[in-house]
């Protein structure tokens, strides 16, 4: 195993440093009815992250979707200690942005997130985005 | 984006930390939408009011941030509640739930939502809220905002909920979308060969349009439709409201009518056409095959004090035998009562309830399945939230079903 730190400069959402591990999903996710705000575990059927729990994680999506009260379901993660730890996407758009912001969890778009893969080691601060990669190299 | 000194100020925490969040929202929502500026905005209109939408995740932010210090800096009104906050029990709402609605209700008021005393309502511009043509605001109601921007003339996105309290506490928004001329501009013309007279008749046909529409911005041609004659703001508000349902439409321009159509072309010289012959779909597209209602809802959005007048007139003297509600603000509510309105109805079996929207109520756990309605949006909703099927029809329509005790006679 060898490291291949990259690091990127997207767009901050919601300002803040961050370190984890990323949990990456190649579809958008809805927070509402997507995820569950009692577990942090995703609940949707047939998501690629289906039954994974976003606590703690570095949570790579390429943007949101679903029912606007979704900003809440983050807040209701964030008060039990269960948000993800950070949120990249490639274009975010308002429900998770301002889930986001009102849970204090650091957010950061405009990002290649085809270059993340889960169990990468990845910290955030302000708009910088500093992968540690973990895959072998070939 | 550009900020000014004192917007970058408050973005640090200068003006405490309830406006820092407030701002924050401003800022990222207006760089997600591409704006190069915020805009100050004379008004905001608040919605996820319902404490069966936000939940206690949402009661727990909104009184975190009043906590903070969050109060409004411009004029704000609430969208309406589940419930009417004094007559919930004629409607059979438990008393927790009751409880936890007003609790919603107490932090806005909190926050200086209404002057400190909010008077839930999807049409503030009922209650003298009245935006002028070509003023700056930040109303979230959907309903509300396609009247806010095409009737009146005001300038507003579609605001989301904690988005639209951001702006109140910010007293700004970004500057994009329906705040700039360019996205004025209808892109979809649409004729109309119909021939609409009902309110009901306006709701079908924004039904038909709103789920062409999309986004876009249309431009009605060929509406029978006077400025100034009986129910002709009724008309547009629940047209508008129907394209805002199946659609997404924030504005619509009616030529020689709507005041931006009437001062100018508001049609992209690049647009689409939709011809609209017959609106029977647009009827269909609300009536499932029941015969059993279970309720009447006339006011989606909130009724005028001259709907509330026709609904009288049809009621007088006669004995209801299903349930026939009337939600509207309740300066509207007490108008009707003192105009001898609200009296009539009630005598025939009816209630007109203040504050309240069937749309965002729970109305399975009310014991309702079937709802009669003259709105499209309401009929929309109330299946698609509620989970309720759905009769819409003409108010004669409707009131026949209601003394009749089922649908269709």
């Amino acid at each position: 195993m060898s490291a291949k730190p990259l690091t990127f400069i997207g767009r901050v959402i919601k300002a803040g440093i961050a370190e984890g591990e990323a949990l990456v999903s190649p579809e958008p996710i809805g927070f509402l009815g997507g995820v569950d705000g009692e577990t942090g575990i995703v609940t949707e059927r047939g998501h690629p992250l289906e039954g994974q729990c976003v606590a703690g994680k570095v949570l790579v999506f390429p943007t949101g979707k679903g029912s606007t009260v979704g900003s809440y379901v983050l807040y209701q993660l964030a008060a039990q200690g269960l948000a993800p730890a950070a949120i990249l996407n490639a274009e975010s758009e308002p429900i998770v942005a301002v889930g986001a912001i009102i849970s204090d969890i650091p957010m950061v778009d405009q990002l290649p997130i085809e270059q993340l893969r889960t169990g990468d080691r990845v910290q955030v601060n302000g708009a910088r985005v500093s992968i540690e990669s973990t895959e072998k190299t070939n | 984006m550009h900020l000014t000194d004192e917007e970058r100020s408050w973005l640090v925490g200068a003006a405490g930390s309830a406006t820092r969040r407030a701002m924050e929202i401003v800022v990222a929502l207006g760089k997600i939408y591409g704006a190069e500026r915020l805009i100050p905005v004379a008004s905001v209109q608040i919605s996820g009011v319902s404490y069966r939408n936000i939940g206690d995740a949402g009661l727990e932010f909104l009184r975190r941030w009043a906590g903070e210090g969050a109060r409004v800096r411009v004029p704000t009104t609430l969208n309406p509640t589940a419930l009417d906050l004094s007559g919930w029990r004629a409607q059979g709402f438990a008393p927790d739930f009751a409880a936890k609605q007003q609790a919603v209700v107490d932090v806005f008021a909190r926050m200086g939502v209404g002057g400190g005393h909010p008077l839930p309502t999807c049409t503030p511009y009922l209650v003298g809220v009245l935006p002028q043509p070509g003023e700056h605001i930040a109303w979230a109601e959907s309903s509300a905002v396609v009247y806010a921007n095409s009737v009146l003339g005001a300038r507003t996105n579609r605001e989301g909920g904690p988005g639209a309290i951001a702006a109140a506490i910010a007293g700004r928004t970004g500057a994009y979308g329906l705040h700039l001329d360019a996205g004025r501009l209808a892109t979809l013309r649409v004729e109309v060969r119909a021939t609409p007279r009902t309110v009901a008749d306006y709701s079908a046909l924004g039904a038909l349009v709103g789920q062409v529409a999309g986004r876009r911005v249309p431009y009605f041609v060929g509406l029978p439709l006077e400025r100034d004659t009986p129910l002709w703001q009724e008309k547009l508000k629940t047209l508008g409201a129907a394209l805002a349902a199946t659609g997404a439409v924030a504005l619509y321009h009616v030529a020689g009518v709507t005041p931006e159509a009437r001062a100018t072309e508001m049609l992209a010289a690049e647009h689409e056409q939709l011809v609209i012959d017959d609106l029977a779909a647009g009827y269909a597209m609300f009536n499932d095959d029941v015969e059993t209602v279970d309720l009447v809802w006339i006011g989606c959005p909130h009724a005028s004090l001259d709907e509330i007048a026709r609904v009288a007139e049809q009621v007088r003297g006669k004995h209801l035998l299903l349930p026939l509600w009337i939600t509207c603000a309740r300066p509207v509510k007490e108008a009707a009562i003192a105009q001898g309105l609200a009296g009539d109805i009630e005598a025939a079996g009816g209630r007109v309830f203040a504050d309240a929207c069937m749309a965002i109520a729970p109305a399975r756990e009310l014991g309702f399945r079937a709802v009669a309605t003259v709105s499209a949006k309401g009929a929309f909703y109330l299946r698609n939230l509620a989970g309720v099927a759905t009769r819409f029809g003409t108010l004669e329509q409707c009131i026949e079903a209601a003394v009749a005790g089922r649908w269709g006679g």
